[in-house]
């Protein structure tokens, strides 16, 4: 059952990633360039919605809890997403959007997936050392596994208790898809 | 131009897919199935790879200390192939395929070597940035924890306070080196 589900969750997504033009490294390109905000409407509005729904659904019953799974903070987010900021940067994909380019006949797309299995291999061999001579780079910030509204899991925290975390889940949703909305498409450059 | 659907609609599927993935499994992730892939190549030339551990939470352990962490998840899947996340990550091809397969305008050779912004650099160094982008994203992503599907839209639709500081790690050094990089090359396409 979970495999037929991972073969129709992994098809909408890399059908919809493709459909949105993510599988096109000019897209991002033009992105992060500011040129060409396409892109970051579309993951802006993606984010808001289904976050508001979300917690919409939290707040209800509607999802089993066990399915809420909240990754740690710490310092090496930060730094594993500036390495990674400019990966992407000069190479105009990302792990998943590689995928879909390759699917999609892109030859380059081939070139970043088969950097992307040498990354990954890389870091596989100098994760324990990394881990042995930079401690502090996974020390949890804030507590680690925590979200600003409270997803009502035991395991993980909420940042503001004191406030509902439908208010706040609402708040930054209606934000990121104002933000979608009002984004120019294009910069006159 | 390969965008099918615009911000809002493309926005909309995008995030029911996150919705669905986390209604019915568990949030989406792309970049840990890179280290799950090498590691599959690995245990086929290693017996220390993945080994069974019945003290370990997952039943497995392994000789490397990344696919040994959490109880041996990594190890587990790199031993058994046909799991939800190597699966999902491998339907996410054929969904690029398909979408590209009903798309009117097929890909010029050219474009499948590179995108506009390469244009006149030529596929050997679009191929080599390509190279390069791969593998510092995935080294990235797996420093971070997860890429944009599990730390961006999976992490920030759950409000996960990590999935915002690798945002921002992202943009921080995406925006500065794309707008560096590409600064000879013309505007938006």
């Amino acid at each position: 059952m979970s495999i037929a589900l991972a073969i129709i969750i992994g098809l909408a997504f890399g059908f919809a990633l493709h459909r949105v033009g993510a599988g096109n490294p000019q897209h991002i390109i033009n992105m992060l360039r500011l040129q060409d905000l396409h892109l970051a409407k579309v993951i802006l509005f993606a984010i808001g919605i289904s976050s508001l729904a979300l917690f919409i659904l939290l707040a209800t019953g509607f999802i089993d809890q066990s399915h809420i799974s909240i990754k740690a903070a710490y310092g090496g987010v930060i730094v594993g997403g500036l390495i990674f900021g400019i990966g992407f940067a000069v190479g105009g994909y990302c792990p998943g959007t590689c995928l879909v380019g390759v699917g999609g006949g892109r030859k380059d797309a081939i070139f970043f997936v088969l950097g992307g299995l040498i990354g990954a291999g890389v870091f596989t061999l100098v994760y324990g050392w990394l881990k042995a001579t930079f401690p502090s780079l996974f020390d949890n910030i804030a507590g680690g596994k925590v979200t600003l509204a409270d997803t009502g899991v035991d395991k993980f925290g909420g940042l503001f208790d004191n406030i509902p975390s439908l208010a706040i889940a609402a708040g930054i949703a209606i934000l990121f898809m104002f933000g979608a909305w009002k984004l120019p498409q294009k910069f006159n450059v | 131009m390969q965008i099918k659907w615009d911000w809002l609609k493309g926005g909309a599927i995008l995030g029911a897919v996150f919705l669905l993935a986390v209604v019915l499994v568990k949030p989406l992730g792309v970049s840990t199935q890179f280290v799950i892939f090498d590691g599959i190549v690995w245990n086929i030339f290693s017996d220390d790879v993945a080994k069974e551990d019945e003290q370990a939470k997952h039943g497995y352990t392994s000789d490397n200390a990344y696919l040994a962490k959490s109880g041996g998840k990594y190890a587990k899947n790199v031993d058994n192939p046909i799991n939800y996340g190597f699966i999902m990550v491998i339907a996410m091809f054929a969904g690029g395929f398909l979408s590209s397969v009903i798309q009117k305008d097929k890909l010029s050779d050219k474009e499948k070597e590179s995108p506009k912004v390469f244009r006149e650099t030529g596929k050997s160094n679009r191929y080599m940035y390509a190279f390069l982008g791969g593998s510092l994203t995935l080294f990235g992503a797996r420093l971070a924890g997860g890429c944009t599907s599990g730390h961006m839209m999976s992490g920030m639709m759950q409000t996960s306070l990590s999935g915002y500081l690798f945002a921002f790690g992202a943009f921080a050094a995406g925006i500065p080196i794309a707008i560096f990089f590409y600064r000879s090359k013309k505007g938006a396409a």
